[in-house]
């Protein structure tokens, strides 16, 4: 389903030398009222990086990437998007806005726009033409296997295509910091290897710095440098897993390596709240 | 039988069999010996005057149909106008208060208010102030017309999901974006509801506002026609009232199946 033209599949996951924004979060505690769901959160993302999030349902995995994108201001704790690394301040709200995008568990596509539209509304309320918007999008349209459907409307098309097509609006936004929520959580089991590889291959072809929350231990592990895992709320990180680099081109040989499976139970033990 | 002719052929035979019945009644001075037994004055034969059959009618419509091809003219036009004068009002209105709160708290009394002024009262001020032409007829319909359309609006406005309102911030959409991509589209179908209840009592404002003062239009011609006892005149312009008040309510179910294609709001 997916073409390989293009994207650089075959090219392990490398992050060295190459620039974005570096994102971090320290001592961040966030409260609906009286319930508490974030409590001291740090995490620090090199710039390019990509740190996977995982935690128990309802731990306040949205929570974070809201606040991290300048939806929410944190009731505490200090959140840095694009600072400089050694010296991170905090950053202002609309500033966090600016530079990161934010794909929601929901794909709230806009149901009277064309797929393709909709991929592009990026651009589009950036100023861009509709013709030229629609370009931006329409090389990922086929590598994301949605060529032929560009004129569709959304709700014309499958929960999967329809979540592929949000997570293409987030992608060309225009922003460097991605923040995913559940990206995937609507794919079956083939179409989402597939995604994650082709998605492994837009990582290291460009320069995003990515926070991916999934309830996914083998998704995170696979396309992340890094991954925290998150307590039952309220949050706390009860341990960051670094990713060894570098991993097999091919996913299937990926996930299935001796240290990729090891680590893959540590995470799935920590998330028990079993011993580490 | 299909379903959709079924769904036709229904009301389509309940129409012919009242029609039947009103004019067997109104034939044989059924309906006229009731109505004049009421008011104790006796049998009342052949009364055409009284009530006329659906047949007199249909003669009305055939003779006198320059007369209400002319009137039927005058009053289309003051009712798309005025019509069209509360879609642009009442839109902006809607759009105002969904932006301002201060707007909204001073405002949506008046708007409130404004629906309690009896018409019937208002439109001979109106016509005092403004004489016997199309405007103060205008001003009329629309007075009428904007309320629906204003509420409507303005609860589909803010009907709009959150999420979707989150979604548009962090792809760096203004307020002004937000509104004419997200939030206007989403209150379309509110609109086009709104809409049609106005289009629908647009009408009866038209006669209101003939009657409290105009030389043409079928709101007149019912005046006029009612006071010479040509009651089949009357009803024949009556249906072509309701002629108009369908064919536009029609014409904009038939705009709104073409722009809203959508069921409801962003799924999943």
């Amino acid at each position: 389903m997916l073409s390989t033209t293009g994207a650089p599949e075959s090219e392990p996951l490398d992050v060295s030398g190459k620039a974005g924004p570096p994102v971090s979060i320290r001592g961040l505690l966030h409260a609906f009222g009286d319930l508490l769901a974030l409590d001291g959160i740090d995490l620090e993302v090199p710039g390019a990086g990509v740190l996977g999030i995982v935690g128990p349902s309802g731990c306040g995995k949205s929570t974070l990437l809201e606040v991290a994108s300048g939806l929410l201001e944190p009731s505490a704790g200090r959140v840095s998007v694009g600072e400089a690394a050694d010296a991170p301040s905090r950053t202002p709200a609309g500033e966090r806005l600016a530079r990161c995008a934010l794909m929601p568990q929901r794909d709230l596509l806009l149901p009277w726009l064309a797929a393709i539209d909709n991929a592009a509304l990026g651009p589009s309320l950036a100023g861009a033409s509709r013709e030229a918007a629609r370009e931006r999008a329409r090389a990922d349209f086929n590598r994301l296997g949605l060529g032929g459907f560009e004129l569709a409307k959304p709700q014309e098309l499958s929960g999967g295509m329809r979540q592929r097509v949000a997570f293409l609006r987030t992608l060309i936004s225009g922003k460097q910091v991605l923040l995913l929520d559940e990206p995937f959580a609507s794919l079956d089991a083939i179409t989402r290897a597939e995604t994650q590889a082709w998605l492994a291959g837009v990582l290291a072809q460009d320069s995003h710095t990515v926070l991916l929350v999934t309830h996914d231990v083998e998704e995170a592990l696979y396309l992340s440098d890094r991954v925290a895992v998150l307590t039952a709320r309220p949050a706390r990180v009860a341990a960051t897993l670094d990713v060894p680099e570098p991993r097999s081109p091919d996913r299937a040989a990926a996930v299935t390596a001796a240290d990729f499976v090891e680590l893959r139970e540590r995470a799935l033990r920590l998330l028990a709240g079993g011993a580490r | 039988m299909s379903a959709r002719a079924r769904d036709v052929a229904a009301p389509a035979l309940l129409f012919v069999a009242l029609i039947g019945l009103w004019e067997v009644a109104a034939q044989t001075g059924v309906l006229a010996d009731v109505l004049l037994t009421e008011q104790g004055a006796g049998g009342g034969g052949d009364a055409e005057f009284l009530v006329p059959a659906p047949s007199d009618i249909a003669d009305a419509l055939w003779n006198d149909r320059d007369l209400l091809a002319e009137d039927a003219w005058v009053t289309l036009r003051e009712v798309v106008l005025g019509f069209a004068l509360a879609l642009v009002s009442g839109l902006a209105l809607a759009v105002l208060i969904h932006l301002s709160k201060t707007t909204r708290r001073a405002v949506y009394p008046l708007l409130v208010a404004s629906q309690t002024i009896p018409i019937v009262v208002l439109a001979p001020i109106l016509v005092v102030w403004f004489g016997f032409g199309i405007f103060p007829k205008l001003l009329i319909i629309a007075l009428i017309c904007f309320f629906p359309i204003t509420v409507n609006a303005y609860d589909g406005l803010r009907s709009v999901d959150p999420d979707l309102l989150k979604m548009m911030r962090t792809l760096g959409a203004g307020r002004g974006q937000t509104l004419r991509r997200a939030e206007l589209p989403w209150a379309l179908p509110f609109i086009f509801s709104g809409a049609k209840i106005a289009v629908a009592v647009a009408v009866i404002g038209a006669v209101f506002a003939e009657w409290a003062g105009a030389d043409s239009g079928l709101g007149h011609l019912i005046l006029v026609s009612s006071g010479e006892l040509s009651t089949s005149l009357t009803f024949a312009a009556i249906v072509v009232l309701s002629a108009i008040a369908i064919c536009l309510f029609a014409l904009l179910a038939l705009v709104e199946r073409r722009v809203v294609t959508w069921k409801e709001g962003p799924s999943s």
